[in-house]
């Protein structure tokens, strides 16, 4: 089965911004673009449920607003279920003929209120199989608290609360694999994508939507994160874009059972097509503290990653 | 009301009179009034409710989206979504539950959404316990909802019907608990006389014209607040509970009318010459309160009952205006509030009732019930004979009384 292409180009998507200039977030904030290409490809139809964190603090600022699509906001473990309540309401409404709608519900949660203290909210709504898109902007930590590691930090990266001490340095734990907990809920549709790619990115929205009936939809995407991820603000794209060049953060689809690569990690499976990974960490302070025994031991849990989606493909492919 | 007046309401209005758990009663009014979505978690003694409406839901005989959600965090926060959509919503918890919402109960009424719940009281652990008390919701008391306090099964379903008006009338728009006793009553079966259900609609009109997530229109809900903003924003939750007390009252008054029933936001029980009064909540309480004023009435002590019905906001005209006369109160409470000046939670609301209208009155602090102690009517009526000594003697105690605790 095909990607299905909705966008060939950029000039496919609207000219219509959703997501309003003038937000709070900082400069080079990789979130707010992942929010606007989000927005863009949802289209004007659709009710957006944020959960606490980057996002909501710096785009809902009383009496302003970025948001020119309804928008609800509750707390930070429960955006699952709070659109859990926005879809059956929609549902009921439609069906008792009170309220004329088609309106979709896309729920946006960053790493903190999807890996940690949203996930068992996020399970619930899989589980019960609403017909929600939940989108994860993936920063890997608490950023909107100051830099703290959460479930989504990499393993050996700084944070606050996983300082670079003369013991322990930076996070001593491996990133979870949020994506195979979802997909073990066995939901139609899981994605990963990436700011540096907004048309695959575009297309996975599209495609989440298109299935939105059968049940829920999941999209994680990478949102890299300038002073958390300490880099200049000029190369949020280009850090996100060798997240995916180095085989980090492989493009996919787990499409009704069925696991599909996209461009560039359709041929990551051959390790030689991947950039090294130095070229990825070298770019971040964070990592700035790697000794190259640490590298390697990320190198070889990328590796890892890899041979188990290849063992994924071979038996789902 | 004319008694003949009520009587004939009630023949066209009841549809049928049978025996039902609070619980059960509760889950009718719920079905009574139309609701679209329900969001489900299980406890003890809630769970009857949800059970009952499961079955309505799948019997076809509620129209509603039922979310059989994963915890009571997710329950309130799944009701706050569909209520911001535009959606009749209910839910129901308890204890462990209630607290488990708590974050959300702020939310909600911080958002102004109309939902109502039913919360049936029970203790809190630890240690844990599954018996009834009203500790839970009293650690709700400050969180910006409208309060019913029920005393029997018919009272359940009548508020909750009654609820659904309070919470969506646009001058108030905050959420609504509706408790009554853990298994003392969410347990128990009474007669309830049940409406028909057009009557009940047409007393519920579904309040279409208020803000809501619509792609029509978009607004953004639950925003953040600077302290430039924050302050004024939260206010409005004061001031709308503040405001709601007469709302609240006409739609009493309203109720009565329709369906011939005589409630009030406080029972006055045998008050008009009352020199003792037990003021109390829910049904165990006011029930042995009540017949503890037989027994001291043939006695020769003028002894009479306040109920408190609505407890948020706190009905203070009608609490002062009930008790001004009386030579010595007593507030019965089942519920905790370790480290205050008195722990019982309601005896800090009287009080504070009476200072705000400058009334000096001798008014007992009494801690009765707690996870479901055994509350016997001779403990009730030897309160009423305590009062009289106190008052003859004009010494009382300046410290809460812990009745039926073993020493």
């Amino acid at each position: 089965m095909e990607m299905k292409v909705y966008f060939r180009t950029i000039k496919d998507l609207p000219e219509d911004e959703y997501f309003g200039p003038g937000q709070l977030t900082c400069a080079g904030c990789g979130p707010s673009i992942a929010v606007r290409w989000l927005l863009k490809a949802a289209g004007s139809d659709v009710i957006v449920v944020n959960a606490t964190g980057c996002i909501e603090v710096t785009t809902t600022s009383y009496p302003y607003t970025a948001w020119s699509v309804p928008y609800l906001h509750v707390a930070f473990e429960n955006s699952a279920a709070a659109a859990s309540g926005v879809e059956a309401a929609l549902k009921a409404l439609r069906r008792k003929g009170i309220l004329d709608t088609k309106a979709k519900v896309m729920v946006i949660a960053g790493d903190g209120g999807t890996y940690d203290i949203g996930l068992q909210a996020l399970s619930g709504m899989l589980e019960r199989g609403h017909g929600i898109l939940y989108v994860l902007y993936d920063n890997e930590a608490y950023m909107n608290t100051g830099i703290q590691r959460s479930g989504g930090t990499p393993h050996f990266a700084w944070t606050t609360t996983s300082p670079v001490g003369s013991k322990f340095k930076g996070k001593v734990q491996r990133k979870k694999d949020i994506m195979s907990i979802v997909i073990g809920h066995h939901i139609p549709y899981a994605a990963t994508a990436n700011i540096a790619y907004p048309i695959d990115l575009a297309n996975k929205v599209k495609t989440a939507f298109d299935y939105i009936d059968e049940g829920p939809a999941f999209i994680h995407v990478i949102a890299p994160c300038p002073p958390g991820w300490r880099y200049p603000e000029e190369m949020t794209v280009e850090i996100a874009r060798l997240a995916t060049e180095t085989g980090y953060f492989p493009l996919y689809e787990w499409d009704h059972g069925r696991i599909r690569f996209n461009p560039p990690s359709n041929t990551h499976l051959d390790k030689s097509r991947r950039k090294p990974i130095i070229e990825y960490l070298k770019r971040q302070g964070r990592f700035a503290h790697l000794t190259e025994e640490d590298i390697k031991e990320i190198e070889k849990e990328i590796d890892e990653y890899w041979d188990y989606l290849a063992r994924l493909a071979k038996a789902f492919g | 009301m004319e008694i003949a007046k009520t009587l004939s309401i009630r023949e066209e209005i009841v549809k049928e009179r049978v025996g039902l758990t609070s619980n059960y009663a509760a889950a009718y009014a719920v079905k009574a009034v139309d609701v679209d979505v329900i969001a489900a978690y299980p406890i003890t003694p809630q769970t009857t409710i949800i059970e009952k409406l499961a079955e309505l839901v799948a019997n076809g005989e509620i129209d509603a989206e039922y979310i059989p959600v994963e915890s009571e965090h997710s329950a309130l926060s799944a009701v706050v979504g569909a209520a911001a959509a535009g959606a009749r919503v209910f839910t129901a918890t308890s204890a462990q539950g209630l607290e488990f919402m708590h974050e959300v109960l702020h939310i909600a009424s911080g958002l102004r959404l109309p939902i109502v719940m039913a919360v049936p009281g029970r203790a809190l652990s630890a240690p844990i316990s599954i018996h009834g008390d009203y500790q839970d919701i009293m650690n709700a008391k400050d969180s910006g909802w409208i309060m019913l306090i029920a005393s029997t099964a018919q009272e359940v379903y009548d508020s909750i019907i009654m609820a659904y008006r309070i919470a969506e009338d646009n001058r108030v728009l905050v959420p609504v608990m509706v408790s009554y006793d853990g298994f003392l009553m969410s347990h128990t079966t009474e007669p309830v006389e049940l409406y028909h259900e057009d009557y009940v609609r047409k007393f519920t009109p579904r309040n279409l014209n208020r803000l809501k997530l619509d792609p029509r229109k978009p607004i953004t809900i639950g925003v953040i607040a600077s302290p430039d903003w924050y302050y004024e924003i939260k206010y409005q939750v004061v001031n709308a509970l503040k405001e709601s007390r007469g709302v609240i009252k006409e739609i009493h008054g309203e109720f009565n009318k329709t369906f011939g029933t005589n409630y009030d936001i406080v029972e006055r029980y045998m008050l008009d010459d009352a020199d003792y009064v037990l003021i109390t909540y829910g049904g165990a309480s006011s029930g042995n309160a009540k017949e503890a004023v037989r027994r001291a009435r043939e006695r020769g002590l003028r002894a009479g009952v306040l109920r408190i019905r609505l407890f948020r906001p706190f009905p203070v005209d009608e609490v002062v205006s009930s008790i001004k006369d009386a030579k010595m109160v007593a507030v019965v409470d089942r519920a905790l509030s370790p480290g205050s000046t008195y722990e019982g939670p309601v005896f800090n609301d009287v009080v504070t009732a009476l200072y705000s209208k400058g009334i000096e009155k001798p008014v007992i602090s009494v801690v009765h019930g707690i996870s479901q102690r055994t509350m016997l009517a001779d403990d009730f009526y030897n309160l009423y004979k305590t009062l009289d000594e106190y008052a003859r003697t004009g010494e009382y105690p300046r410290k809460t009384i812990f009745l039926g605790l073993r020493g």
